[in-house]
């Protein structure tokens, strides 16, 4: 699904340039379900950024689903985004003025598709989410769990080849943490591919196979057997 | 492009911080209130000033006789020039171009001493000695009989046609004037028909206090024999009377014998070249409330670019999710766009509507009380709407242009790092 090969990236910053990515050669299958640990600064972000299309790497090469990630233009990476990729953020980033139904159907609003089968497959979603009856609740009227809950309807909503979670527990107590991560590994069963950025170690363990980054190298890749989240629940 | 769920999101969008919106909306609503005000107070003006030139056909030009300046063929400078019925007619026949030429007598006149008596009222009021056509170049509403005709010019009957003021001074009210006689300067003349001015502003006073006999009754009466005191003429639609001046003028050099260089011997006013001038005058008027309208319009409008700048930065993040989720730079542009074309488009016409009312109220009070001096009816043309409406596209579009570009600058990676 996922395939890197030799990625590099550095930031300039004034007269100073970092080098973040020093070559990273990744491969992700359909249906796995990958954490990337590190410490700050290892380059996870950088990466997940790069996988996301929000960013663009210096060097190497990236193929999503067998098309080739390069030179695109912002036009082309949105609609690219729109149609592969679902992102879930750390602080949620929920529209705070539009409802929950109304959060999860902005992607298909930009995919261009009619309200009435926009708001019909927002519903559903949400209910694979357990916020149904939630649905024209402000994102302010929410608890963080049920927030990130919104947010993974949302990345789910356009149904995406891949979904990327930056840190999506990192702004949850622990037994929130592992509602949503019983949530995510409930969608991967499902065959959905998706991709972790965690540093804490609990979290990666839920999924199954862990990503170690340090100083822009992969130093660590192993599977792991998975720890079932509902058990903590 | 503007669907429920657009509309929506703009009022969200707008309402997210109400008393913002409404002060920068006001920035418009102010801009397009003072310029359509602006416009109407300019008609107002306009019709005002040319409502004081009366109905007199504007194609027209007055010419009297004054003293020579130059000795001619014999004669002496200072000579007084005297027009004769008969350079009627050899202007008539010279230039058919000319519609009417009307020779006028008059006698009395505004605030002189009495010269009018019925019985034991008196009254002074101006009397003119006329033509049937006058009423065709000074349009007037005969209330009751007729104007006068060509029988009584060629019988040189006494009969008198008298104003709306006249009919008030010297008759009782209810009592019919049409068959009565009255004694100008002594001379018993019978009126045969009654007029009031058509227009309501202006020189109205001085019209309703008008008696128009038959040019020959005067001459006679009033011993001017053929003697023309003055001549109103008016050429045919297609023709400008100003360009016909300067031939009528050296006709009446050669019928009156005077120095084809003396500039001075014929008074003349020109209605039609007055008329332009002060036209001219009022739509550099209108211009400079277009202009005025439109700089404190854009004030406005550049109170609503600089919200619009505080909204994208305020929505960074928003923007950046927007993007991460699929939405294109153009989608981004666009919805910055609307929201700064509502927001101006509204407060717009809001301002369109209370201008409106103003309109309204200055017409309302204006009208029972009567004419405020050189002031009547402010409006504006329906186009100056439409020309509003297409000015507001414009500064919506343009107040939304730097925001919205400004909105996709920022590398979605960028925007969503902001806290």
């Amino acid at each position: 699904m996922i395939k890197i090969e030799d990625l590099h990236k550095s930031y300039v910053m004034g007269s100073n340039s970092l080098h973040v990515l020093k070559g990273i050669d990744f491969n992700v299958k359909e249906g796995e379900l990958v954490s990337i640990m590190g410490s700050s600064g290892s380059g996870k972000s950088t990466l997940l950024n790069i996988l996301g299309m929000l960013d663009e790497a210096d060097e190497g090469s990236y193929v999503l689903d067998g098309v080739p990630i390069k030179n695109l233009n912002e036009k082309v990476a949105a609609q690219y985004r729109n149609k592969f990729l679902g992102f879930i953020f750390q602080s949620f980033n929920l529209i705070n003025y539009k409802n929950a139904v109304d959060n999860v159907a902005m992607p298909l609003y930009y995919q261009g598709i009619k309200r009435k089968e926009r708001m019909d497959k927002a519903m559903h979603y949400l209910e694979k989410v357990g916020l149904a009856q939630w649905a024209t609740h402000l994102p302010s009227e929410l608890s963080g769990g049920q927030k990130q809950r919104v947010a993974i309807a949302r990345a789910l909503a356009s149904d995406p080849k891949v979904l990327l979670a930056d840190e999506p527990t990192g702004a949850l107590d622990t037994k929130t943490s592992y509602e949503v991560m019983e949530l995510i590994q409930g969608i991967n069963d499902e065959g959905k591919t998706i991709l972790v950025v965690t540093h804490e170690p609990d979290i990666a363990e839920m999924t199954k196979r862990i990503v170690n980054l340090k100083d822009g190298r992969i130093i660590d890749d192993t599977v792991v057997k998975q720890v079932i989240a509902k058990s903590y629940v | 492009m503007f669907n429920k769920e657009r509309w929506a999101e703009i009022i969200e969008a707008l309402n997210a911080n109400r008393f913002r919106t409404i002060l920068t909306a006001f920035g418009v609503f102010w801009g397009i209130l003072i310029l359509v005000l602006l416009l109407a107070m300019t008609t107002g003006l306009r019709n005002g000033v040319t409502s004081d030139f009366g109905d007199f056909a504007t194609n027209s030009l007055f010419m009297w006789g004054q003293g020579t300046s130059k000795p001619y063929k014999g004669l002496p400078k200072g000579r007084r020039v005297q027009f004769k019925l008969e350079d009627v007619a050899v202007l008539k026949e010279k230039l058919p171009e000319l519609k009417y030429v009307s020779p006028r007598n008059q006698l009395g006149g505004y605030q002189g001493a009495n010269n009018v008596t019925r019985n034991e009222k008196t009254g002074a009021f101006s009397v003119s000695g006329d033509y049937p056509e006058f009423i065709k170049q000074q349009p007037m509403d005969i209330m009751a009989g007729r104007f006068i005709s060509y029988s009584d010019i060629n019988e040189k009957r006494k009969a008198a046609v008298i104003g709306k003021d006249v009919v008030k001074a010297l008759y009782d009210y209810g009592e019919d004037p049409i068959g009565t006689y009255i004694k100008i300067n002594g001379v018993n003349f019978m009126v045969v028909g009654t007029f009031k001015s058509t227009n309501s502003n202006g020189d109205n006073e001085e019209d309703a206090n008008t008696i128009f006999i038959p040019f020959t009754t005067f001459g006679q009466a009033f011993n001017r024999a053929d003697n023309v005191g003055w001549m109103a003429i008016t050429a045919h639609d297609n023709y400008s009377i100003t360009n016909l001046k300067p031939q009528i003028i050296d006709i009446m050099k050669t019928q009156r014998s005077i120095h084809p260089d003396d500039r001075r011997a014929i008074g003349n006013f020109d209605r039609a070249e007055a008329f332009g001038r002060i036209n001219g005058l009022f739509d550099i008027l209108t211009l400079v409330g277009y202009v005025v309208g439109a700089l404190i319009l854009l004030s406005g409008v550049i109170g609503i670019s600089n919200i619009m700048l505080i909204v994208v930065k305020e929505r960074t993040k928003e923007i950046g999710v927007r993007r991460a989720l699929g939405a294109t730079p153009w989608n981004i542009r666009l919805q910055i766009l609307q929201e700064s074309m509502v927001l101006t488009m509204i407060s717009g016409m809001l301002g369109i509507a209370a201008a409106s009312g103003g309109i309204w109220l200055m017409n309302f009070f204006l009208g029972p009380s009567g004419s405020v001096e050189n002031f009547a009816n402010p409006s504006v043309h329906v186009s100056v709407a439409f020309v509003a409406l297409i000015i507001l596209i414009v500064s919506g579009l343009l107040a939304g242009l730097i925001p919205a570009t400004r909105a996709t600058q920022m590398k979605p990676i960028d925007a969503l790092r902001i806290e």
